[in-house]
């Protein structure tokens, strides 16, 4: 029996998203939403995992309005097992500090995981510390930037991707791990997942509020939140800069000079 | 009335566009050009459920309905015509027989297989003196003891070199003329069956189109699909269905050919502006965008009444004749609006174009749809 958990987040599609120039706030409409890319590799080692360990039980969890069930259920169309929304006016406007409190009240809930996967970050904010956080609050091991996975005699064996290679580290359960692209493809959600879930007036995802998990409400939402945004704002585009033309000799010599007339060296 | 999707219906679509995106459209073209068969997407759509979506989950399908099923031929066909049908063989002129006609050990002999995907499915109807007048079989099936001797051949057989099971059809009774006609289920590698000539084609050129050759073919009694005579019914009311399924295949065309029009004018250039902006281009994307929307309902409608067990024969004609002809206008106009580009391999609207012209002509030509639904509306 090996329970795992799958922390994921519903968000904008940011390849297709602009920023209004005048208030500087996120252009939302007509902007589709989608499963965070990283945390849809962090649901394919899961079902991986539930493919080769008999009794492996997949639970996927995530914070947001009632939209995001839309995640929930491709999970559960992929082939997690169980599908649980937090959602409740007092976690909205939480920072990752007050999400991991939230999330990881959830999970204590939850209880009895051997694996809890996150995605190394959300293509929206970009902060990649919620996974860390909620391995920091649940008092657990966890090893961010996986992008290789195994099960080795009760021990999870991974590879860690760094800036110039990657360090193999040997964990024991449980343990938190955020992956990266590099970790698998992800499958597509699957027609027998489709039929096989989902029904006419079927009730396939949970909701749970502030009332159904253990948390201080000082360490949730908005209030909880140390974070401030004080400005969002697209970057000036800047020049083309200056192109040097002529045979290699020569823009070695203009560049020079260049460099040295403006002090640079 | 509601026009809408079900929860399932929009799950399908959202699953099928990422998975045709990422599996179909990069080789479509590769696909036409070098007439290769694509197995490996075939594969891939046995791994996701699609063979046999519409199979109950009893005999190893998905309990899909109708109208997720014509979404997924038809978002398929949106970038390959060629994997549009070879879905639509399986399903409808393979599976749904044998689900409809066939007995408990048939289904799990025959069903099983072929809607869990372990195997490809073939109808093989059509001679080549069989076409339209569909009851002149000349292939016959003679009755001796436990078997049944076949002879004969059959053309134009989608999936014909790649199947592993077959609905065949051929004359037990050649005086009873149409009431003589038998359905049986035959296996690849039964002695007696070979494939023929693979027929090169104008459009859907992966898509396997063969020759079967019968060459006093024993098989078991207990292929008979049906009764005895029964197997002109079978056929019949197995196009019905597979009918919807070129509808949705030539609505996909459709849509794909309008979708890369409306990409194109928009950044084409000339007279120092977007050809978007002129009317004449205007007025005919208005006509395509309305020829797409019509067939789309012609199509949910048949595929919908097929789902709820009310006669759909009449719809799915409709819906065919409809689409097919929309499909070749919309392609027609897809490539005119490209301009000398369009004539080119570099776009792919010119094989949209030569895809779309089999939807008139395969599972009862345009014609045979005329004479459906004129017989339905005069006659009742």
């Amino acid at each position: 029996m090996m329970n795992i958990i799958v922390c994921i987040k519903q968000v904008p599609d940011t390849t297709e998203l602009k920023i209004d120039p005048v208030t500087g706030t996120l252009i939302r409409k007509g902007v589709p939403s989608i499963m965070n890319p990283d945390d849809k590799n962090a649901l394919e080692q899961a079902l991986l995992i539930k493919d080769t360990v008999e009794n492996a039980n997949v639970t996927v969890l995530t914070m947001g309005p009632s939209q995001a069930t839309e995640v929930l259920k491709e999970a559960l169309a992929m082939g997690a097992d169980r599908a649980i929304l937090l959602s409740d006016r007092k976690f909205g406007g939480a920072d990752t500090w007050a999400t991991s409190e939230t999330i990881s009240a959830a999970i204590k809930k939850i209880g009895n995981y051997d694996i809890i996967f996150a995605g190394r970050q959300a293509i929206d904010g970009d902060t990649a510390q919620v996974g860390p956080q909620i391995a920091e609050r649940l008092n657990i091991p966890q090893v961010t930037y996986v992008k290789n996975f195994k099960i080795e005699n009760d021990k999870v064996v991974v590879e860690r991707s760094l800036e110039d290679g990657y360090e193999v580290i040997e964990v024991q359960m449980p343990v938190l791990l955020t992956a990266i692209k590099e970790l698998n493809e992800p499958r597509y959600m699957s027609i027998n997942g489709i039929f096989k879930v989902f029904g006419e007036g079927k009730e396939v995802t949970e909701t749970w509020g502030v009332d159904d998990i253990e948390v201080n409400l000082d360490h949730i939402g908005l209030k909880g939140s140390p974070t401030q945004v004080k400005k969002t704002f697209t970057p000036e585009v800047r020049s083309k800069g200056e192109m040097l033309e002529g045979d290699a000799n020569t823009i070695a010599k203009n560049l020079l000079s260049n460099l040295k007339s403006r002090h640079i060296i | 009335m509601d026009f809408s999707l079900n929860e399932q219906q929009k799950m399908v679509r959202k699953m099928m566009r990422d998975f045709t995106e990422n599996e179909v459209k990069p080789i479509a073209s590769e696909t036409d050009e070098t007439e290769i068969f694509p197995e490996e997407t075939v594969n891939k759509m046995r791994k996701y459920g699609l063979l046999g979506m519409t199979v109950p989950i009893q005999y190893g399908g998905a309990g899909a309905d109708e109208l997720s099923y014509a979404i997924a031929v038809a978002e398929l066909s949106r970038y390959c015509a060629t994997t549009g049908v070879i879905l639509s063989a399986h399903n409808s002129l393979s599976c749904w027989p044998i689900l409809a006609y066939g007995n408990e050990y048939q289904k799990e002999k025959f069903l099983k297989p072929l809607a869990t995907g372990e195997v490809l499915g073939a109808f093989a109807l059509t001679e080549s003196n069989a076409g339209t007048d569909a009851g002149a079989q000349q292939t016959t099936a003679v009755l001796d003891g436990d078997h049944y001797i076949i002879n004969g051949s059959k053309i134009f057989i989608t999936n014909g070199s790649k199947a592993g099971i077959y609905i065949i059809f051929a004359m037990t009774d050649r005086s009873a003329k149409t009431r003589g006609i038998s359905a049986f289920i035959i296996e690849k590698g039964t002695p007696g069956f070979f494939i023929g000539k693979i027929e090169r084609k104008m459009g859907i050129r992966g898509s396997a189109t063969a020759e079967l050759i019968f060459e006093d073919m024993r098989i078991p009694k207990e292929n008979l699909l049906g009764k005895e005579g029964q197997g002109f019914k079978i056929a019949m009311q197995t196009l019905d269905g597979g009918r919807i399924g070129i509808a949705a295949q030539a609505l996909g065309i459709a849509e794909g050919a309008l979708d890369e029009t409306i990409k194109y004018i928009k950044q084409r250039e000339q007279f120092g502006r977007p050809i978007s902006q002129f009317q004449a281009v205007q007025f005919n994307i208005a006509e395509m965008a309305t020829k797409v929307e019509a067939s789309r309902l012609l199509v949910h409608k048949a595929a919908n009444a097929k789902q709820q067990n009310v006669p759909y024969s009449n719809y799915a004609a409709m819906a065919k004749l409809f689409a097919a002809e929309a499909a070749m206008e919309v392609t027609t106009k897809a490539v005119q609006l490209h301009g000398g580009y369009g004539y080119t391999k570099d776009y792919p609207v010119e094989r949209m174009m030569r895809d779309a012209k089999i939807t008139e002509i395969y599972e009862g030509t345009s014609e045979v749809q005329k004479m459906v639904i004129a017989a339905n509306a005069i006659n009742n």
